[in-house]
């Protein structure tokens, strides 16, 4: 639209035709309250606290509803509009209970905030206030309904941006209030999304309520640790006897790639953290078989000990490592640095969710090729293939009703199952199992293949309308069932392509070479690229694959095994007493079944408890930066580096700290929870050409080597130390597909739900409430 | 069927069929009806619209808005279907001219319906009947399926090629839906909560398409200023207020009734010689104008001619014609309080303003008004009313803000009396419970 001047308290300002006044003020910096208006949600013009005055209008307008137009002259401070505010706050005073010294959110509430600007401070009434019981809507949603203002935020949220509709109003006049879709609880996907968006301490959060307020916690910035999405999620955090406890997670900061947007598993899910069943203290199998706990010193000389052992009596090959889809890039790139270069082997594997080697490898050579999260939200058509996002990735669900709604985006489903985003579709197909390979030769013009899938050929038709697309496939698409999309996709000019994969780091874990047969960048074991010169006299022949060293170890092939935050007795059924003969060593949180067979287990930091990088499904690195802290455990990348140092290896090779007069400062050993300044810092120190790699602690320190090393991460450190994402280009990379798409994927895909996401949602007391919430509802809809 | 009054200063135009069973189609079409639509029919939209706009009609809902620019306001062409809808959700406390003509005219709504329809080109219309008039909803289908009978109404009304069809719909029992975005959200199936405007529903209303609508009492006059010509009607009023129009007086007056008097017509003599005066002989205290949303007028402001124009100069607004007259034993704050009980029982609650302030008018008057009131409430039941004119989202806010300021300011000197002879200085106030 043209743009069109007007002048908002004497300032000429310019926006495009239409731009509500709301938004084109707050955009210059002009303030105006309001508590209805929310952005990207419907126009409600009920709260009236947005009045201004137009020229030449003669009753105050509301800046929500009014477009901009050429000519026209506000005023949006004046002793009338100050009035007219302050008389709407008495109002809405007058039955509110006024409890905030208790109120959850007394201290960030926007009615007291406008009250404290407006002074509505002296009662006009005697009568007394409408008092309404408490509702407990669900473990994770309480309603306090005096304190409820009814700006029908939670009702939009709820329904326009989840598309759940579980909220609605009950009664008119005063006694009109916010119901839920079950009579007296909520029957819906508890997102929390409402308590999110409420601007007073209506709506509660199950797990926050009554504990904190909000000034005594530190509110930590990080990412969500329970899905491939990564969404932004703020920890608030506050001492405890123990370390540093997290009393609340939400989406305070909404600077992420999630936006508004925040799951059940992101705001209930971190309880896990305090679980009882968390482990604290190394364990070392004693004399007696039975695991023991001892000192840090003592388990890391007995590991490093044996380590040495093994590769002095059985040499090169002999050990096998498994990593994880929730470390971070840094300790993935070390684990596999560590098992090359120290341990000296090739058998390295994590629980892979997702081909994104075959996916790399269609890429190459291209540029653009690869959807950040953000392209998606933003794109004008996209094709999903599979998946089921709205279960499994509800980040993802969220941006692609967000840009059908907002941006008139039109989404095209293929789905083997009933998926909810059907919903937003502009077309759909259902497919019998094998249909997508044939819709895929019928995109590619096979007329044939499209014969009896009702409705293939529209929506071929229409795909074929579309300039430019997103392909999103689901991690079920691996090998030559996911080349084929691509490829067809990659005959066309602006077609931009994702893979979805389970894990918080499952990309990161793929990207930096996690695999028996890949390097991280998926370059290949042999070569001349500069990483093949820096890891001179690693094996250069493919190791085992994960199920292989299970095997492998089962039956004595192995000597040593190294899991970290991988439980493969779980995940491939292995027996009890299996790995006998292997020493094993395991890092984890909790005494999984794996952890439970092993020699030596060493207790580590969850995502909330360490500083890092993690790069989500769509190729986006964020930064994760510690919140919580708990004595006793420490980050695998700690532990890795003592390990080798402990080895006798010269730790620099690993991990290239200090600089080149040797300072050895710690600026808070590994950024946390009380580094805040050491991370601003950092940007500084960034921002002048210095390396803010001091300590050999310091997982940063490596970020270095890994974007010198694997061609896709060139990461803008500036902007990533800000907090903001910063997305990889796989087409940067060496490895072509040929040599990719005869090798075994070895994708397991998980598929966790919504409040699922295996052993942390297993110990997250919240999420298994909230699960048996919605299975009693389940059970009483049957 | 209540009885019906008569004067001889009546102009009966809209009334001229009340009474005579035209209610029945056959006594309808005896009395003239269906022939202004076949002349809209054969005319077509634009002369249909020049004498509406030349009839000086105005909508007889409250607002006044002239018919005929409303309806020229709807785009000729519109991809969306167009829309007439008839608001017969008449709540009005003091108002009661719509329901008579549903009882005793029923097919003069629906041939107006069809003649605006006609006007902007919609092939279907509503009618939507107040909640509360259940008992008329079988008067009023019987007259449309009588309609569809005798071929006005369906695929090729008259024995043309063109289409109209009516739907009669009631309502649950909201006064807020005779606001006209609420009522079109109530005939979807929604909420009855008024709409954000713009757009206006000429542009964007009912299922999105170009609507009009229009008051019962509008919609009924529609024929007769076709059949009488749209100068002559206009020359019936007085000026820029053309023709008759329905008042209903009530309250403490000798013969209440619903009268069908020239727009202009002497506030005095409506009450003095129309309606007989005040009843027993008492003196006059205060007029309410046009329904209960007006702000009332004293004895010395009831020298005016009851138009649009004239009884807003005069402070007040003509409104939906209720003229509730008050006597000389009634106490104001009672009055008061009666008044904004009824708007704080129809609040929709959607915005604050309304949601809140007419609750604590209404807690703060009954508290007032049972005797435990303060000098500072008269000041804040001011001050309350002020903060809700013109803040609300839609006009009930001001309905009710309006009235009481006009008590407050006009009758202070009585609240004042009120707090010093407790409770009440009159005595027949009824009981009033303590919220």
């Amino acid at each position: 639209m043209a743009d069109v001047t007007f002048i908002v308290d004497g300032k000429t300002l310019t926006a495009p035709a239409g731009t509500l006044l709301i938004d084109a003020c707050r955009k210059a910096g002009i303030e105006i309250p309001a508590f209805c208006y929310y952005p990207g949600l419907s126009l409600q013009a009920a709260c009236r606290m947005c009045v201004v005055r137009q020229e030449k209008v003669p009753k105050l307008q509301t800046a929500c509803t009014t477009p901009v137009a050429d000519g026209q002259v506000f005023i949006t401070e004046s002793p009338e509009i100050a009035q007219a505010r302050k008389a709407t706050l008495q109002l809405l005073l007058g039955n509110h209970p006024l409890d905030c010294p208790v109120c959850d959110a007394g201290g960030e509430c926007e009615l007291q905030d406008m009250t404290f600007k407006y002074g509505a401070g002296e009662s006009l009434y005697v009568e007394a206030k409408q008092h309404r019981e408490e509702q407990k809507w669900s473990p994770a949603v309480y309603f306090d309904r005096p304190r409820c203002i009814l700006c029908y935020r939670c009702v939009r949220m709820c329904g326009e941006g989840m598309d759940v509709w579980a909220l609605g109003i009950q009664n008119r006049g005063v006694t009109a209030v916010i119901a839920p879709n079950g009579g007296d609880h909520l029957d819906c996907e508890q997102c929390g999304m409402c308590i999110d968006v409420c601007p007073v301490g209506a709506l509660t959060s199950g797990t926050y309520r009554y504990k904190s307020r909000p000034w005594e916690m530190k509110h930590v910035s990080t990412v969500c640790t329970h899905c491939a999405d990564g969404c932004k999620v703020t920890l608030g955090v506050r001492r405890a006897n123990d370390g540093m406890e997290i009393v609340r997670a939400d989406n305070r900061d909404k600077s992420g790639i999630n936006g508004d947007f925040l799951c059940a598993k992101g705001r209930f899910g971190f309880d896990f953290v305090e679980s009882a069943e968390r482990l604290t203290q190394p364990l070392v199998r004693n004399s007696a078989g039975v695991l023991e706990p001892t000192t840090w010193e003592k388990a890391i000389r007995h590991v490093a000990k044996r380590f040495q052992e093994i590769l002095s009596a059985r040499g090169a090959g002999s050990m096998g490592v498994i990593g994880s889809t929730r470390t971070t890039n840094e300790e993935n790139y070390l684990l596999q640095k560590f098992a090359r270069t120290v341990l000296k082997t090739q058998h390295i594997d994590h629980e892979r969710t997702a081909d994104y080697a075959t996916f790399h490898g269609l890429l190459v050579g291209s540029t653009g090729r690869a959807a950040s999260l953000k392209e998606i939200a933003a794109a004008p058509a996209i094709l999903l293939l599979g998946g089921n996002p709205t279960e499994e990735h509800p980040l993802l669900a969220w941006s692609l009703r967000s840009d059908v709604r907002l941006n008139h985006a039109r989404l095209y489903v293929a789905n083997t199952q009933a998926i909810r985003l059907e919903r937003q579709a502009a077309q759909s197909v259902r497919l019998s199992d094998g249909g997508y390979e044939k819709l895929v030769r019928g995109l590619s013009g096979d007329e044939a293949a499209l014969a009896g899938l009702p409705g293939a050929a529209a929506f071929r038709d229409a795909l074929a309308g579309e300039e430019s697309l997103v392909v999103i496939c689901g991690a079920e698409f691996r090998g030559a069932a996911l080349a084929a999309p691509m490829r067809w996709g990659l005959s066309r000019p602006q077609v931009k392509f994702a893979l979805l994969s389970d894990g918080v780091n499952a990309r990161g874990a793929a990207d930096m070479g996690l695999y028996p047969d890949l390097m991280p960048g998926y370059q290949l074991l042999a070569g001349d690229r500069p990483i093949h010169t820096e890891y001179a006299g690693m094996p250069t022949t493919s190791g085992k694959d994960y199920a292989a060293m299970m095997e492998a170890a089962g039956s004595g092939g192995l000597d040593g095994l190294l899991v970290v935050g991988a439980d493969p007795f779980a995940a491939l059924g292995v027996a009890e007493g299996a790995l006998k003969d292997t020493f094993l060593v395991v890092q984890d949180c909790f005494l999984t079944r794996t952890a439970a067979q092993a020699d030596v287990v060493l207790p580590t930091a969850s995502l909330y408890e360490k500083t890092g990088t993690v790069t989500n499904s769509y190729g986006d690195v964020q930064m994760v930066r510690k919140a919580a802290d708990k004595a006793g455990v420490k980050p695998d990348f700690e532990i890795l580096v003592r390990l080798a140092g402990a080895m006798g290896v010269d730790v620099r090779m690993l991990v290239p700290f200090g600089d080149a007069q040797g300072a050895r400062a710690d600026m808070g050993q590994t950024r946390g929870a009380q580094a805040g300044e050491a991370d601003r810092h950092a940007v500084w120190l960034a921002a002048n050409g210095l390396e803010p790699k001091l300590s050999p602690f310091d997982p940063l320190a490596i970020l270095d080597e890994v974007e010198r090393l694997v061609p896709e991460y060139k990461l803008d450190r500036l902007n990533l130390f800000a907090g903001n994402e910063s997305t990889t280009e796989p087409g940067a990379g060496f490895v072509s597909v040929e040599s990719l798409l005869q090798r075994k994927d070895g994708v397991v895909a998980t598929h966790p739900g919504l409040f699922d996401s295996g052993l942390l949602s297993e110990r997250t007391s919240a999420l298994q409430e909230i699960r048996r919430h919605q299975e009693k509802l389940a059970v009483a809809a049957d | 069927m209540p009885r019906l009054v008569s004067h001889p200063d009546e102009v009966k135009i809209v009334t001229s069929r009340f009474g005579k069973g035209a209610a029945k189609i056959d006594t309808y079409l005896e009395l003239g009806g269906y022939a202004s639509a076949r002349k809209a029919l054969a005319e077509g939209a634009e002369w249909i619209i020049n004498e509406m706009k030349a009839s000086g009609l105005r909508g007889r809902g409250g607002a006044g808005f002239p018919t005929g620019m409303k309806w020229s306001f709807v785009p000729k062409q519109s991809a969306k279907p167009k829309y007439v809808l008839v608001n017969g959700d008449e709540s009005e406390p003091g108002t009661c001219k719509d329901h008579l003509i549903f009882l005793h005219d029923p097919h003069a709504v629906i041939e107006g319906t069809i003649i605006a329809g006609l006007a902007i080109g919609a092939k279907t219309g509503f009618i939507y009947l107040r909640g509360e008039y259940r008992y008329l909803i079988q008067i009023v289908e019987r007259a449309v399926a009588d309609a569809y009978e005798r071929g006005f109404l369906g695929k090729n009304i008259f024995g043309s090629e063109t289409e109209f069809q009516v739907i009669v719909q009631t309502g649950a029992g909201a006064y807020e839906v005779g606001e006209e975005s609420a009522l079109m959200e109530s005939l979807e199936g929604k909420r009855g909560v008024p709409r954000i405007k713009p757009p206006f529903p000429a542009v964007v209303g009912l299922y999105g398409g170009p609507t009009v609508i229009n008051n019962a009492e509008t919609i009924a006059t529609v024929p007769h200023v076709l059949a009488m010509g749209g100068a002559a009607y206009a020359a019936v009023g007085s000026e820029r207020n053309g023709g008759t129009r329905l008042f209903g007086l009530s309250g403490h007056i000798e013969r209440p009734g619903v009268y069908e008097l020239p727009m202009g017509y002497s506030l005095r003599k409506m009450i003095y010689e129309v309606g007989g005066g005040v009843r027993g002989g008492r003196k006059l205290k205060a007029v309410v104008p046009g329904g209960s949303s007006t702000p009332v007028l004293l004895p010395e402001e009831i020298d005016i001619g009851m138009d649009f124009d004239q009884v807003g100069k005069a402070g007040s607004m003509l409104g939906s014609g209720g003229v509730v007259v008050i006597d000389d034993q009634t106490c104001m704050v009672e009055f008061a309080l009666r008044t904004i009980s009824f708007y704080q029982h129809e609040s929709c609650g959607w915005c604050i303003p309304c949601r809140e302030g007419t609750d604590w008018l209404k807690k703060s008057l009954t508290r007032f008004h049972a005797g435990f009131g303060t000098e500072k409430d008269i000041d804040n039941i001011q001050y309350l009313a002020e903060n809700m004119m013109g803040r609300t989202f839609c006009p009930l806010g001001d309905a009710a803000a309006m009235p009481t300021l006009g008590f407050v300011k006009k009758f202070r000197k009585e609240f004042e009396d009120h707090l010093h002879g407790k409770p009440c200085p009159f005595a027949h106030h009824p009981e009033v419970v303590l919220v």
